[in-house]
């Protein structure tokens, strides 16, 4: 039978006490917050308990929070059994962010665990396998926090560019330019014909671009 | 540097050997890579090494305003970009609290519909192509043109259509449209007995795919299989009739579940066929939305110009043509822009399940197997 969130948030609560939040205010989707500390007991709890019997973890993310100095790491779980879902997050320190790994309750949590460390550079204890997964290994930094800056390139490989206009606005300069050093140099015509404009159909200048 | 993926296969003896097995490698879907440890034809282990397209799109949600962000959906799964798509409009509008027309969810029905058809004749052309049947894979790009066809009528794009909005769709149906797909699904139900004709039943690859790369329904679930995948291991459950958005609260339509039709429960073969019944599912949606469209607006009207939601989060989920796709999407209730966007994929959690799944599978049978998963590139790394 479906549970509220309500019913599930009891449920939970009764059993770990201090350990979970209240539920949040029902803003779009319910959810609690649990310490780093209790979120494998929790979990097991959510997933063995027949009448909550979570079976799906349908997404494990985080969420940088930089005012609050904190990380939050998301838990979307769903009972295919019961039909019904929680949200559970997990606060970590910014600073350093350790959180204990649910691998051994859903083996899916394996790769998402993989790439929150990556994007966010959660460590989670307990993971058999944490390396970088959508980054090179050797990569600097973790991407998906709020104050990451790009290094200047990867292995040699710049990635910074100028925006794409720029590159346009030099050619049409480098076009205008190569016009009038033209112009200075034939002497001025004597007969009423205007001098050739420079042709629309080859905007690249001669003399190469300009990177 | 030595890679650390070369340290997690571990020690290597003489009888062994490791292959690199991609990036480039055209049985692979796109550029993904698996590093191999094999002793002559059997596979001690292959392990994935995703990331070689990773484009940063969840970074990039961040960055764009929200209705900006709808063309970068397409991107992160190019094969199924009406789905992608939609499961943004509908996450935003779970935010905004916004309703959208009935003539628009069933638009987006029809839509994402068709793009299930030309999704899943890639995947099990391509499948037939890795087992080494071309033709088949040629017939199915034949009747996927009929679908870019119709899908180019309709929005203007043949792959990544950026047709869905917040709070509707771009355009309505062009005069006659809907009779020209009617058409279509007509013709499309008697292709798909040829098809079954040409390669369900043909003996050679139903022997490549019975009983090779079995996933109990148990396991399917731990390793958070979705979709196709999960149903060819006899999970029943379909986000369209189990947890239905839009107009598919409308239709009626079965499920397909595998079933061992030739090997085991779970097999490749069973997934394989779980996506050739559900094309037929789909035709009988279609024809249900053909006749039960209602007349309207395509959008709402009262789409505010610029698109600022109340401080919140909002966690969207559809049936995509590789699974349960969902979006988490974090407002910080002051800005036009997204504080955070998760895409949860079809194709990431399912590449998961390679690393297990391959000890002690012979090679060729890892190419059955990850055709079989019917893994995107684009949407594992995003």
């Amino acid at each position: 039978m479906a549970l509220t969130a309500e019913q599930i948030h009891a449920a939970v609560a009764v059993r770990f006490g201090d350990a979970v939040s209240a539920l949040a205010p029902p803003a779009k989707d319910p959810f609690f917050t649990v310490k780093a500390e209790a979120i494998v007991e929790v979990c097991r709890f959510v997933k063995s308990e027949p009448s909550l019997a979570f079976d799906f973890l349908e997404d494990l993310t985080a969420v940088d929070a930089p005012k609050e100095n904190q990380i939050r790491v998301v838990y979307h779980l769903w009972s295919y059994q019961h039909r019904h879902g929680i949200v559970l997050k997990v606060e970590a320190e910014r600073a350093r962010p350790i959180v204990p790994s649910v691998e051994a309750i859903w083996k899916t949590a394996d790769w998402m665990e993989r790439e929150v460390y990556d994007l966010f550079g959660v460590a989670f204890t307990g993971h058999p396998d944490l390396r970088r997964i959508m980054m090179p290994d050797d990569w600097i930094g973790h991407p998906l926090r709020k104050d990451y800056q790009e290094a200047g390139g990867y292995e040699k490989i710049s990635n910074v560019r100028d925006s794409s206009l720029l590159e346009y606005r030099r050619m049409d300069e480098a076009v205008r330019q190569a016009a009038e050093t033209k112009a200075a140099a034939t002497p001025a015509p004597t007969t009423a014909a205007p001098a050739a404009p420079p042709s629309p159909t080859s905007p690249l200048p001669s003399t190469g671009t300009a990177h | 540097m030595e890679e650390l993926v070369i340290q997690k296969i571990g020690p290597v003896s003489d009888e062994e050997m490791v292959l690199n097995m991609g990036p480039q490698h055209p049985s692979t879907h796109g550029v993904i890579r698996f590093v191999v440890k094999a002793d002559g034809e059997i596979m001690k282990v292959a392990v994935p090494v995703v990331g070689y397209l990773h484009r940063a799109i969840e970074k990039i949600g961040e960055i764009v305003t929200y209705p900006q962000f709808m063309p970068y959906t397409d991107r992160a799964d190019y094969l199924a970009a009406m789905f992608a798509n939609e499961g943004w409009a509908l996450a935003v509008e779970k935010l905004l609290g916004l309703e959208v027309p009935p003539r628009a969810q069933y638009l987006r029905a029809i839509s994402c519909e068709l793009n299930r058809i030309a999704s899943h004749l890639i995947s099990v052309g391509t499948m037939g192509q890795d087992i080494g049947a071309l033709t088949p894979f040629v017939h199915a790009l034949r009747e996927r043109e009929k679908i870019n066809d119709l899908i180019e009528e309709l929005c203007g794009a043949r792959l990544t259509y950026n047709y869905h909005r917040i709070g509707g769709v771009a355009f309505d149906a062009p005069e006659g449209w809907i009779d020209e797909a009617r058409r279509f699904v007509d013709r499309f139900e008697k292709v798909l007995d040829e098809y079954d004709r040409l390669l369900t039943w043909n003996e050679i690859y139903v022997k490549r795919l019975a009983g090779i790369g079995i996933i109990p329904a148990e396991m399917a679930v731990d390793y958070g299989l979705v979709g196709p995948n999960l149903r060819g291991s006899g999970v029943d459950w379909d986000l369209r009739r189990d947890a239905p958005y839009g107009a598919y609260r409308d239709f009626r339509f079965d499920v397909p579940l595998g079933k061992g039709w030739v090997g085991k429960k779970g097999d490749c073969f069973d997934r394989y066929y779980v996506r050739m019944l559900e094309m037929r599912e789909s035709c009988k949606i279609l024809r249900q939305a053909f006749e039960k469209i209602p007349a309207g607006d395509f959008l709402a009207p009262k789409v505010p110009k610029r698109i600022k939601p109340p401080a919140g989060e909002a966690w969207s989920r559809i049936e995509s043509a590789r699974g349960e796709m969902g979006y988490y999407v974090v407002a910080d209730g002051a800005t036009e822009k997204a504080w955070r966007v998760r895409i949860r994929t079809g194709s990431f959690t399912a590449m998961g399940i390679v690393e297990p799944l391959s000890r002690g599978m012979m090679i060729a049978d890892l190419v059955a197997l990850i055709a079989s998963l019917d893994v995107v590139a684009p949407e594992i790394d995003r």
